[in-house]
């Protein structure tokens, strides 16, 4: 197994894509952090990185080089190789490499910044960004052989978690402005694991805003060190989830 | 004449009186304490006249409860204990001009019909209680119906846990200039309270960790609050029905949660609000009915909403502040919008300055859409800095439709006051 992840970590770095990735992250991280003389306000440029570039990337680069791999995947097919062993190196060949690039373009300039609570936080939360997004990538691959539709599907699910959901959830918060929904608001973000992912920052962010009634709630979830294992747990089963969907059809898939 | 001469018999005894009356008015002086003329303070106080000078030497005297009836003066030696073992009143003072000093007061009783204290001022002018500590009382200093009282330099500390169950740090009631300097109160229920005190003066106190308000009065014009710091309070600091309020330089701090607010302003005034510092509130402000209040040169750093704005308020001028670093800056409940808000510092103003005048030359509209989405839908908060949201935002500082219109900066300013 190791030398498949090997030798697809080489092949991602060979089409220099990721490379690009990371120097874009970097500069992008470099100058936010030097622009300003506050910090936080480059961490507010980064978060919106992390909520949606991150994830575009991870999903789309993950989704066209499971598409483009396809002869490589039938290669190694007929070879003496169990499928699981083939999908999971393929995943954490993705993941790692990707993991990497983040780690490098923003993790670095943050830490050193940033070296804080919210960096932290940052840093973290951009791992498991990253790693559930190319579990998405790998289920909207395996969904349809169409590469044009499953590219598609992709975009489709970024847009929706990125932007739609959040449109959703405002839209369903003053058709039910009467009720005490409040705690049924912290079920729905687990729904999304960008929200969830945007909250954990925003509760090291925006302290004093969130001590208010509403964000006492979220706050005695998501700030407790309960609730943080809870939501890094859900962005776990965020990441297994479609994985192990895709991973079942593609045991049953006729190459 | 007469002044060339030496000084007649007749003047060489007039002098003499005039030197024993003035040392008759500085009265005896009495000792308590052990191997000392009395072992009891209240026997001290029985025996001295107005005007004597009864001093305590260190030790923990178990009396009950003291009552000062006499002019005189009540200085402790190393920090005496006066205990009031959990029963009734420490000291009662119920004369004029009496000065308590360098006494550690501790553990009046509890009770909620006549609020026990570690000292209470009856009806009574121009006392002195100074450089006292104050610890475990039911209400640490009480003064009722007093004037041209100072209470000064005194540490109480009191351990409370729930609202009914103790009383105020200094509570004042029904009084008339008063000088409230350098005491430090924590861990009571208001740390300050004032309900009916006029023409008084709050100045450098320190109020933390009290369980209700730092500061809390009412009905209590024409004082001045002048370099307090109210610090982590369970409510921060709330002021009601009273006009003629001067605050300058106070620090407002890390007053949490959601009916918490820095400094809440209900009813209040013809009031001035000058170089205060709030910093890492819920809300560094919150205005109700407020009328003609001059806010200059405050900074606004770190809230969560720097200022609550409600639509009773009128005449209000917000100026020449500093707001830096707050999640809003803003909030509002109403499109009503009756004060002005020109000439302020926003950190996020992002229009230009062609004639370099430090002045924008584009209004800016503190009012984020968001934040009234938040005051009418509170859960709402949890959409903050979605994507979502910042388009929305930005929209509607273009073109601004739900938000008043008129709720505006005509001059922001380009660069932070130096405050």
């Amino acid at each position: 197994m190791n030398r498949i992840i090997k030798f697809i970590i080489l092949d991602i770095l060979k089409n220099k894509i990721v490379l690009i990735y990371t120097l874009i992250l970097a500069v992008l991280s470099w100058s936010v952090f030097s622009l300003e003389d506050n910090s936080t306000k480059g961490i507010l440029t980064l978060l919106n990185v992390i909520l949606l570039t991150v994830p575009l990337v991870s999903v789309i680069f993950s989704t066209i080089y499971l598409y483009n791999s396809s002869e490589f995947i039938e290669l190694l097919l007929s070879q003496p190789v169990n499928r699981v062993k083939i999908w999971r190196s393929l995943f954490f060949g993705l993941v790692i490499s990707l993991i990497l690039s983040f780690s490098i373009g923003v993790g670095i300039p943050l830490m050193m910044y940033a070296p804080s609570n919210v960096g932290f936080m940052m840093l973290a939360v951009g791992i498991c960004i990253t790693t559930v997004f190319v579990a998405i990538a790998f289920f909207s691959s395996i969904i349809t052989r169409d590469k044009a539709k499953g590219i598609g599907i992709a975009i489709m699910l970024w847009l929706f978690f990125a932007l739609l959901f959040d449109g959703i959830v405002l839209f369903l918060l003053f058709q039910l402005a009467d009720y005490p929904i409040e705690k049924m608001m912290v079920g729905i973000t687990a729904l999304n694991p960008i929200d969830l992912a945007r909250i954990l920052i925003l509760l090291h962010l925006d302290v004093s805003a969130m001590m208010g009634y509403t964000g006492a709630i979220f706050k005695e979830f998501f700030g407790t060190s309960l609730g943080i294992i809870v939501a890094f747990l859900v962005l776990l089963l965020w990441t297994v989830t479609p994985y192990l969907i895709s991973l079942v059809k593609f045991k049953n898939k006729d190459l | 004449m007469a002044e060339h001469e030496p000084i007649s018999m007749k003047q060489f005894i007039q002098i003499l009186v005039c030197l024993f009356i003035s040392f008759q008015y500085y009265g005896k002086q009495l000792q308590v304490g052990l191997n000392k003329e009395f072992t009891s303070i209240k026997k001290a106080i029985e025996v001295a006249d107005n005007n004597d000078t009864v001093y305590v030497y260190s030790g923990h005297y178990k009396e009950g409860n003291i009552v000062i009836k006499k002019s005189i003066k009540l200085i402790g030696k190393g920090l005496p204990i006066l205990d009031g073992e959990k029963k009734g009143e420490v000291l009662s003072i119920k004369a004029n001009y009496v000065l308590v000093s360098g006494f550690k007061i501790q553990k009046s009783g509890f009770a909620s019909l006549n609020d026990p204290c570690g000292v209470k001022v009856y009806d009574s002018h121009h006392v002195i209680i100074e450089r006292n500590i104050f610890d475990d009382n039911f209400f640490g200093i009480y003064l009722q119906y007093s004037k041209h009282c100072v209470v000064k330099n005194n540490k109480l500390t009191a351990y409370a846990v729930e609202e009914q169950q103790i009383g105020n740090g200094i509570h004042c009631w029904k009084s008339d200039s008063l000088q409230i300097i350098g005491n430090k109160v924590k861990g009571h229920r208001d740390g300050i309270y004032f309900e009916f005190v006029t023409n008084s003066v709050i100045w450098r106190n320190i109020a933390t960790d009290n369980i209700r308000y730092g500061l809390h009065f009412m009905f209590s014009h024409s004082d001045s609050y002048i370099s307090n710091i109210f610090r982590n309070n369970g409510a921060g600091v709330a002021v009601m029905f009273t006009k003629g309020v001067k605050m300058f330089h106070n620090t407002f701090e890390e007053n949490w949660g959601d009916a918490a607010y820095g400094l809440m302003l209900k009813e209040i005034s013809d009031s001035h609000i000058i170089g205060n510092t709030f910093k890492r509130n819920t809300t560094g402000i919150y205005m109700e009915g407020t009328n003609r209040i001059l806010v200059e040169r405050n900074k606004f750093e770190s809230n969560g909403w720097g200022m609550k704005v409600q639509a009773s308020c009128m005449d209000n001028i917000i100026t020449n502040n500093n707001l830096i670093g707050n999640t809003f800056d803003i909030s509002t409940n109403g499109s009503l919008v009756l004060n002005t808000f020109n000439s302020n510092y926003w950190d996020k103003y992002e229009g230009y300055d062609l004639n370099k005048d430090n002045v924008g030359d584009v209004p800016f509209h503190p009012l984020s859409i968001f934040s009234i989405i938040v005051e009418k839908n509170p859960p709402a908060m949890l959409l903050f800095r979605s994507f979502m949201v910042t388009l929305l935002d930005k929209s509607e500082k273009m073109m601004p439709s739900l938000t008043p219109e008129n709720f505006i900066d005509n001059t922001p300013l380009m660069r932070s006051l130096d405050l």
